[in-house]
C-alpha cells in the first residue's frame, strides 16, 4: 500500500503547552522607536489599572511556538484533503504573491477613489467575470463568506417582495441542505420549509408542487445538490417557483462542478452566491477568511448592497452609494478584498477553457474514485451518476463488522490521509462524502482508495485498529463530551 | 480513467444536465494565461493604487495603519495554517485549534471579559451578532449612541430588517454621553468607546444605566486601546465587540479583517460562531476541540441564533501572534504612543488658522475630529497631491469635519509634515 499524504508531526516529547507557558516576566519580542513627542497621559478615570494577562516572550520563543503548532496541523499543502462539500483544491501560489503586493495589501478602505483606481477596476472586472460565469446581471462583493452571501441573497429576496407589497414568509429548502440555509432563512425573517428528497436523491418535484403557494418567497437550492447529483428537473422546479411569483436562490457551494458547462442563470436562478474558497481556490485559512459574492438578475439590481463599483463615462471607477431600494450594508467596508484579489488571479489564470476543464476533471476524479471504492463503500444513491463529489455509505461495513464511518475516517488518518466528510448529509446513514477535486492526480486518488480499502479489510480482521485510531497524531481521539461539560475556553 | 468508469468522453460526465440549460459554446472570458502574465497584470493594477507606504496615512475610522511586525505573517502565513479547512478532524488540526484557544484566552485577557469565541467576520457584523444575542422576547428595541460609527449603524439597520428591529440612535451631549431611556422593551444599549470621533465616552455610567433598565450593555471597543484604557469588563459591558484588524492584520482595502466578540459565561450558550475548548484524549493527553456545537447552524439549523460557519480563523491566528509579540508591556507602549502622537498632532493642527477641534473639551485617544475651512473631502484630495492621506471625511458630522487618526507608526517628522501641508493647502 502506498501512502503519499505526508503525515503531520507525531507525538513528541513533552513541551510547553500554550504560549503563556513559555512566558517569563520581563521578556519581550516587541520594539518601538523612542517616543519623539510629549507624553499625553490618559485621564485617570479612563485608565487601565491591571495589565492584561498576556504572555511575555522573546521573538525566538514566539517563532518556535507557532512553528510547533503549524507542524501539528494538516493543510492542503500537506496532502489530499477530500472533504465532501468543502472543495479543498490546490491553492495556486501566484494568488498569494499578487495579494501581497503593497498596492493591494497596504490600501486603506476609505481612501479617495482617485487613489484606488487599480483595485476598483479589479473589483469591477471580477464582478463582470463572476456574472458571466453564473449568468447574472450584477453582483456585490461585500459578503465575507458563503453564509453571509446567503443572508444577503435572502434580504434581497425580501426587499424584492416587500417592494411589490407582497409580504411572503416561506422559503423552501431541500432536506439535504447545509445547516446555514435554514439558519439564514430564519435570520432573514422567513420560515424555513423543508422539501424531501426522492429515492434518487433529487428534490421530490411532486412534494414540492404541494408545498408551493403564493406565500412562498423562494427556494434555495444547490445544483449539483448536496449529494453530488445534478437536479435534472431544474427547469420544472424553476417553473413551479416562478409560477407562484417566488424567486430561485442558487447556493454556490457546488459551482465547481458545472463551471463552463452550464450557468445558474440559464437554469432559472435569480440570485446566486459563490464561495470563492471553494470554486476559485482561495485558501481556506483553517476556517476563514472566505468570500461570498452574490450575483442577481436585472430585476434585483436596485436592491444590491451599497456601495457598488461603477465605471464612469471617462473610464474611471468609483464606489457609488446605492439608491433608495438598496438593502444597505453587509460588511463594515468592501468585503474580503484580499481574498477577491486571489479569486481574480485564479479566474483569469484559468480563462474560459481552463475553468471548463476544472469541472471536467473534478467530475472525472470523483467518478473514478467512486468506482475504486464502491466495493467497500457503495454509493448511497446509485441510480444517478455523481458529479464532482459522491456520497458513499459505510453502512454495509458497519452491519458486517460494527465499525463505523467515524472509525474508518480515523484509521485513514493513520494511513496518511485527511479523511472525507463523515455523517453529512444527515439524510444518509453512515455517510462518507468524498470530494477529491480536479487538482489531485490519478496516483493520489488510487493511493487514497488503497487506504480506504485497507481500512475496510482491517475492519473485518482487526477492528481494534480502527476503533483505536488514530495513533500517529499529536493527540488521539479527544473527549468532546468532556469539553462541552466542563468548559475550559481560555487559560 | 474514462474506461474505468465506462464512459467514452468527458462530455458523458455531464449527460444529466438537460441540453436546454447547457451553455452554448464557451464562457465569454479571455483565454487562460501563464503565471507570469497574471502576476504582471495584477502588478499593473496594484501600481494604479496609491498605497499607505506611498501616502503617509492619517486615515482611520475603523481601519488603522498600525505596524505589523515581520513575525506575524512569517508564522500565520505558513501553509499548514493557511491551507487547512475548518478543524473538523481535531487530531489533524491541533495547531489551529490551540492557536484559537490562545486567541480566545488573549481576547478575554485584553477585555477582562469571561469568554470569547474564535472570531467573526469583522467589527460591523460582530455588532450585529451581539444584538442578536441580546434580543429576546419582549426586549426587542436596540438603542445606539450617536457616537457609534455610522457604518456600523448602517450594517445593523440592514441585518435588522430580518429579525425586525430598527436601531434607534440617542443623542450625545458635546460629542459624548447621552441619556438613553431604557424601558423594559429595550434589549441593548450600544456605546462605542472610544467613539467614532475618537472621544472617550463615560461608558461606565451609560452601561450602569443600561443594566439598571434590564438591557444588555454592548461596547464597541478598540483592541489596541486596552493597554492604557480600562477594559470593557471593568466598565460593566455585558458584551464587547470590536474590529480586530489592528491586531497584526493588513489594511487590504477593508478585508479580510476579523470581528471580536466577548461576553460573560452566563451568555456562553448564546455566543455565536466557533468556540474551542480544552479536553483530553483517550490517553489523558491535553488537546483541543470545537465545542458547544449544539449552538451552531449545522446542528440547530433554523433554530440557530447565528448562521455563521466559516469565520476569519487565519486573521485570528495572526492576531494571536501579534498579541504574543506585544505582551502586556508592548500593548501599553502602543497605547501610550498613539495617545501621545494624536495629542501632539491635534495641538499642531489646531494651530493652523481656521482649524479647530469639533469638541475641544472632550478627551480623546488616537483619533480626533477637526473642522476645516471648506469641504473636508476636498482637503483630503488636495493633501494626496502633497503625499498625505490626511484623514477620513466624516460627512455625518458635517461636510467640514475631518477625522484624523495617529498610530504609533507616525513620527513627529511625519506629523509636522502633515501640519505644514495642511497649512499650505489652506493658505
Amino acid at each position: 500500500m502506498s501512502s503519499i499524504g505526508a503525515p503531520i508531526r507525531r507525538q513528541g516529547p513533552a513541551r510547553p503547552r500554550t504560549i503563556r507557558d513559555r512566558s517569563a516576566a520581563g521578556r519581550r519580542a516587541f520594539s518601538f522607536p523612542a517616543l519623539d513627542v510629549p507624553e499625553a497621559p490618559i485621564p485617570p478615570e479612563h485608565a487601565r489599572t491591571t495589565p492584561p494577562d498576556l504572555p511575555e516572550v522573546a521573538e525566538v520563543e514566539l517563532v518556535r511556538h507557532y512553528t510547533d503548532l503549524a507542524q501539528m496541523n494538516y493543510g492542503l499543502d500537506t496532502g489530499m484533503y477530500p472533504l465532501g462539500s468543502c472543495t479543498m483544491k490546490h491553492n495556486p501560489k501566484a494568488a498569494e504573491t499578487v495579494a501581497g503586493f503593497p498596492g493591494f495589501q497596504r490600501l486603506h478602505p476609505l481612501q479617495p477613489d482617485t487613489t484606488t483606481q487599480g483595485v476598483l477596476e479589479l473589483l469591477w472586472r471580477l464582478e463582470r467575470a463572476l456574472c458571466e460565469i453564473t449568468g447574472m446581471a450584477r453582483a456585490t462583493m461585500q459578503p465575507p463568506a458563503g453564509a453571509c452571501g446567503e443572508m444577503t441573497g435572502l434580504l434581497l429576496m425580501r426587499a424584492y417582495h416587500e417592494d411589490r407589497g407582497d409580504a411572503r414568509r416561506r422559503v423552501i429548502i431541500p432536506d439535504s441542505a447545509h445547516g446555514t440555509n435554514p439558519a439564514s432563512v430564519r435570520l432573514a425573517g422567513f420560515e424555513a420549509v423543508p422539501v424531501r428528497s426522492d429515492a434518487r436523491g433529487l428534490v421530490d418535484v411532486g412534494a414540492l408542487a404541494k408545498l408551493v403557494d403564493e406565500s412562498v418567497a423562494g427556494l434555495m437550492l444547490t445544483n449539483p445538490n448536496t449529494l453530488g447529483l445534478f437536479e435534472e428537473e431544474i427547469e420544472e422546479i424553476a417553473a413551479t417557483i416562478h409560477g407562484v411569483g417566488g424567486l430561485l436562490y442558487y447556493d454556490g457551494a457546488n459551482l465547481n462542478a458545472i463551471l463552463g458547462r452550464c450557468r445558474p442563470g440559464d437554469m432559472g436562478f435569480d440570485i446566486v452566491h459563490i464561495n470563492t474558497h471553494k470554486t476559485f481556490a482561495t485558501p481556506h485559512g483553517g476556517g476563514g477568511p472566505g468570500a461570498g459574492p452574490v450575483g442577481v438578475r436585472e430585476e434585483l439590481v436596485p436592491y444590491l448592497p451599497t456601495p457598488t463599483v461603477e465605471r464612469t463615462d471617462d473610464g474611471s471607477f468609483s464606489l457609488a452609494r446605492g439608491g433608495p431600494r438598496s438593502i444597505g450594508r453587509m460588511h463594515g467596508f468592501h468585503g474580503n478584498v484580499g481574498i477577491l484579489v486571489r479569486a481574480y488571479a485564479y479566474v483569469f489564470l484559468h480563462g474560459a477553457d481552463g475553468l471548463r476543464n476544472v469541472s471536467e476533471l473534478a467530475s472525472l476524479n470523483a467518478n473514478y474514485l467512486a468506482q475504486l471504492v464502491r466495493g467497500d463503500f457503495p454509493l448511497a444513491f446509485p441510480d444517478l451518476r455523481p458529479m464532482h463529489e459522491f456520497v458513499a455509505t459505510a453502512k454495509p461495513l458497519r452491519d458486517a463488522t460494527g465499525v463505523k464511518a467515524m472509525d474508518v475516517a480515523k484509521r485513514v488518518i493513520d494511513l496518511g490521509f485527511h479523511p472525507s466528510t463523515v455523517y453529512f448529509p444527515l439524510v444518509v446513514d453512515e455517510a462518507m462524502m468524498v470530494e477529491p477535486t480536479e487538482t489531485e492526480s490519478k496516483e493520489t486518488l488510487e493511493a487514497f482508495a488503497d487506504a480506504l480499502h485497507t481500512a475496510a479489510e482491517e475492519a473485518r480482521d482487526h477492528p481494534e485498529l480502527l476503533r483505536e485510531a488514530p495513533v500517529t497524531t499529536p493527540v488521539r481521539r479527544l473527549d468532546e463530551a468532556k469539553a462541552a461539560r466542563s468548559l475550559t475556553l481560555r487559560w | 480513467m474514462l474506461d474505468a468508469i465506462g464512459l467514452g468522453s468527458l462530455d458523458d460526465l455531464f449527460e444529466q444536465i438537460p441540453a436546454s440549460v447547457r451553455l452554448d459554446g464557451r464562457l465569454a472570458l479571455p483565454d487562460g494565461v501563464s503565471e507570469l502574465e497574471i502576476v504582471d497584470e495584477l502588478r499593473g493594477l496594484a501600481a494604479r493604487n496609491r498605497h499607505v507606504d506611498d501616502l503617509v496615512c492619517f486615515a482611520g475610522a475603523g481601519a488603522y495603519d498600525h505596524y505589523v511586525p515581520s513575525v506575524v505573517w512569517a508564522l500565520a502565513g505558513r501553509s499548514e495554517f493557511s491551507t487547512a479547512y475548518t478543524p473538523y478532524q481535531p487530531e489533524l488540526s491541533q495547531g489551529v485549534l490551540q492557536a484559537l484557544f490562545e486567541f480566545q484566552s488573549m481576547i478575554c485577557a485584553l477585555t477582562a471579559m469571561e469568554v470569547s469565541n474564535a472570531s467573526l467576520y469583522d467589527g460591523a457584523t460582530a455588532l450585529v451578532e451581539a444584538v442578536n444575542m441580546a434580543r429576546s422576547g419582549a426586549r426587542s428595541r436596540v438603542l445606539v449612541s450617536e457616537g457609534v460609527d455610522p457604518r456600523l449603524v448602517e450594517t445593523l439597520r440592514t441585518y435588522g430588517t430580518g429579525p425586525g428591529y430598527e436601531p434607534e440612535v440617542f443623542a450625545a451631549v458635546d460629542g459624548r454621553g447621552g441619556s438613553p431611556e431604557v424601558g423594559d422593551d429595550v434589549a441593548a444599549v450600544i456605546v462605542q468607546h472610544p467613539n467614532v470621533l475618537g472621544i472617550l465616552e463615560p461608558a461606565a455610567e451609560l452601561f450602569e444605566r443600561a443594566r439598571a433598565g434590564g438591557a444588555k450593555a454592548i461596547q464597541v471597543f478598540d483592541p489596541l486601546s486596552l493597554g492604557v484604557l480600562a477594559p470593557p469588563g471593568q466598565l460593566g459591558a455585558d458584551i464587547a465587540v470590536a474590529e480586530g484588524q489592528s491586531l497584526g492584520n493588513h489594511l487590504a482595502f477593508g478585508g479580510p479583517y476579523l470581528g471580536l466578540i466577548a461576553a460573560g459565561m452566563s451568555d456562553v450558550r448564546r455566543l455565536p460562531g466557533r468556540i474551542v475548548g480544552e479536553t483530553v484524549d483517550v490517553d489523558g493527553r491535553p488537546g483541543y476541540v470545537l465545542t458547544l456545537q449544539a449552538r451552531e447552524q449545522h446542528i440547530r439549523r433554523e433554530k440557530a441564533n447565528s448562521n455563521i460557519c466559516t469565520n476569519q480563523t487565519l486573521m485570528a491566528v495572526a492576531a494571536t501572534i501579534y498579541l504574543g509579540w506585544l505582551g502586556p508591556d508592548g500593548l501599553a507602549e502602543v497605547g501610550r504612543r498613539c495617545a501621545a502622537k494624536a495629542s501632539y498632532a491635534a495641538e499642531r493642527l489646531t494651530g493652523i488658522p481656521g482649524v479647530s477641534l469639533v469638541h475641544p473639551a472632550a478627551p480623546f485617544f488616537k483619533e480626533f475630529a477637526i473642522r476645516v475651512p471648506g469641504r473636508a473631502d476636498a482637503l483630503v484630495e488636495a493633501l494626496v497631491e502633497r503625499g498625505y492621506l490626511a484623514g477620513v471625511p466624516l460627512a455625518s458630522a458635517g461636510e467640514d469635519v475631518l477625522l484624523v487618526a495617529v498610530t504609533e507608526r507616525r513620527s513627529r517628522e511625519q506629523i509636522d509634515g502633515l501640519v505644514a501641508a495642511v497649512g499650505k493647502a489652506l493658505a
